[in-house]
């Protein structure tokens, strides 16, 4: 009955239902984006580490964050190879270059480098065979967002990178860099070529331990032993890459606001709904009170509403949301919605409306049974 | 506290404000509602006939006096203490009806069970017994709103009887329902006392009901005046035409009031 009686409150005038839910399906959708938006950021900056297959990176100590590329010495690589417990150690090339488009005109790219051989990292979102094209000396492989911006429309098409030949042997997609200059794919050693460099002169060192061997003792054995470069779990790396450019740029913490901002929104366009339908109901919750209920039943009434509030503007939103999240699949900056962010979103939007509940709950706290009398 | 005694009020009295602003609605009153009777709580506005009934109701409490219901006392209880027993006790019917209009009639009767801890199928057949006792089966699943002002009263009688309190408080019944409506709701109260036996107390002003009541108490400026059967010396009897009243005080003294006007001429 408590349940009828909430559900039968609120649906007793449609029209502040209506804009009950339409306030929390502006909140929900509010913070969804905003939260969305946030994780589309740590995985648009995280894009690439998230595919190396490693467990430790090597990499000069003025390295921030990912994009930023420096040269380890080439000393790096013969020492932590002696190191007990690594299996193996990859060398991965990432630097800027110039790259001229077929038709003229040039821009710069991020060229990723590795041994195509091994699968420490291989250009995802693209068939197998056409990633194991890059073994052919001078091919690259972009992606298809900026394949317009190179100048670039088909497997084949020939461009050039520091003045030497790259041919477009595939095209991955969605693989999107966060500083908008596009990553391309090509094998280690025509990155150095293009680079100019040789050996192991490389940005970073991708370290697999063997199976059995401790992560952080492996960790601490590499920094004692290549003292001149910097040696991190990848997941670390990962996190100080994250906090660089949450923290550097400053769009992570707007991001960050205005999902506190979706909450404060919501709350207070619950909490305004609720007190007023309260109040509206008052006489009836003072006659629950003078038949004998108990303060508890009388706030569950209204919890009732707030969670009824709660879930209906949250199937509204997130309708909404999903609409969101497919209309930016294809964007440069794509919101990215995870099935617990979205059990996330439902508890933070049920908690949101309970919050929302207590001035209703302060104000029937002080019902004056007696007014039954009065009326 | 006898068998029969369902309530009992001893010294009663309250005031409301402090200082100048001082109001005294009830003074030193002191009164016993029993079982298996129908008592009517008469007098004009301003008496003290309501808060006496919230005092008795545990709705309100009394500035000093002593009440019992049910054989409890009252006077230490906390809000939530008086909740209870009135839950377990007490039945009440307002006179503006006091139904949830969002509710339909058996949906606002399983409410008041439910108040009362009591859910599923025997909630589901005591709200059918509440609305066949007082006619309205065939209203179940009607809205207040749709329910004339006489079907209103009785579905919140029917809500009150639900869980067969000991104790039924009624506030002005029969107030707000035209004279047909009025004596179809004060046909059923004398049954619901003495079938249920139960007390039954009705605060009213309006002399009609006199005739169905067993015993008239009949309070005038806070204070019990008199308190017997009606028809019998030292209670109210209507008198034809212009409803003026004769009662006869507790020192024997007689005189006529205008009921529901509130004017007096003393004898």
């Amino acid at each position: 009955m408590i349940v009828t009686l909430a559900k039968r409150n609120l649906l007793h005038e449609p029209a502040r239902l209506v804009v009950t839910l339409v306030g929390i399906a502006f909140s929900v959708v509010l913070i969804a984006v905003q939260a969305g938006l946030f994780l589309g950021f740590e995985r648009m900056v995280s894009v690439v580490i998230d595919h190396i297959d490693a467990d430790i990176i090597i990499m000069p100590k003025a390295t921030e964050n990912f994009d930023d590329v420096s040269i380890l010495t080439g000393e790096e690589r013969y020492r932590a190879l002696g190191v007990p417990g690594v299996e193996r150690v990859e060398r991965l090339v990432v630097t800027g270059a110039e790259w001229r488009k077929p038709d003229g005109g040039s821009r710069s790219v991020m060229l990723l480098g590795s041994d195509p051989r091994t699968n420490t990292l291989v250009p995802w979102n693209i068939l197998a065979e056409d990633a194991r094209r890059l073994t052919t000396p001078g091919s690259v492989i972009v992606d298809t967002t900026y394949a317009e911006d190179l100048g670039v429309s088909k497997v084949g098409d020939v461009a050039q990178i520091e003045g030497q030949s790259a041919r477009v042997v595939g095209f991955t997609s969605g693989i999107r860099s966060f500083t908008t200059v596009p990553y391309v794919f090509t094998a280690l050693d025509q990155a150095q070529a293009y680079q100019g460099s040789t050996g192991d002169r490389v940005a970073y060192l991708l370290v697999s331990i063997k199976p059995g061997a401790n992560l952080e003792t492996v960790r601490a054995d590499l920094a004692g032993r290549v003292p001149s470069a910097k040696v991190m779990a990848l997941q670390d790396f990962r996190t100080q890459n994250f906090h660089y450019w949450l923290f550097t740029t400053g769009a992570g913490g707007a991001l960050l606001v205005g999902v506190l901002i979706g909450l404060l929104v919501g709350c207070a366009v619950v909490g305004q709904t609720l007190f007023s339908t309260t109040k509206d109901h008052l006489p009836e919750f003072a006659t629950l009170r003078a038949l004998g209920a108990p303060a508890t039943l009388i706030k569950k009434v209204i919890l009732w509403q707030a969670a009824i509030s709660g879930i209906a503007g949250y199937i509204a939103g997130g309708v909404l949301v999903a609409g969101v999240v497919f209309a930016t699949q294809a964007t440069a900056m794509s919101i990215v919605v995870t099935p617990w962010m979205a059990v996330g979103l439902f508890c933070a939007t049920i908690v949101m409306c309970a919050v929302a509940a207590l001035a209703a709950i302060l104000k029937v706290n002080k019902i004056d049974p007696a007014t039954v009398f009065a009326r | 506290m006898s068998a029969r005694l369902a309530m009992e009020a001893r010294n009663v009295s309250k005031t409301f404000g402090q200082g100048a602003r001082e109001v005294r609605a009830l003074s030193d009153v002191s009164l016993e509602v029993r079982r298996g009777e129908l008592t009517l709580l008469m007098g004009p506005s301003g008496s003290g006939k309501t808060t006496l009934l919230s005092i008795l109701g545990c709705i309100l409490s009394a500035s000093s006096g002593e009440v019992w219901v049910a054989g409890h006392p009252t006077a230490q209880l906390n809000p939530e203490g008086l909740a209870a027993l009135r839950r377990r006790y007490l039945g009440f019917i307002f006179q503006s009806y006091n139904l949830f209009p969002t509710l339909t009639a058996a949906e606002n009767v399983l409410l008041a069970l439910k108040v009362r801890g009591i859910e599923g199928r025997e909630a589901d057949r005591l709200t059918a017994a509440a609305l066949a006792e007082v006619g309205m089966s065939s209203k179940a699943n009607a809205h207040p709103g749709t329910l004339s002002g006489g079907q209103q009263q009785r579905l919140a009688i029917a809500r009150a009887l639900a869980g067969d309190p000991a104790i039924l408080l009624a506030d002005e019944p029969t107030a707000a329902l035209d004279t047909e409506n009025g004596a179809a709701v004060m046909d059923i109260l004398p049954g619901i006392a003495k079938k249920g036996d139960r007390a039954v107390l009705a605060v009213t002003h309006d002399p009609r009901t006199i005739r169905y009541a067993d015993r008239v108490i009949e309070i005038l400026d806070g204070r019990i005046v008199g308190d017997a059967p009606p028809g019998v010396s030292g209670a109210v009897s209507p008198v034809a035409g212009d409803h003026v009243v004769e009662l006869r005080d507790a020192k024997g003294k007689s005189r006529h009031e205008h009921a529901g006007r509130g004017r007096k001429r003393r004898r």
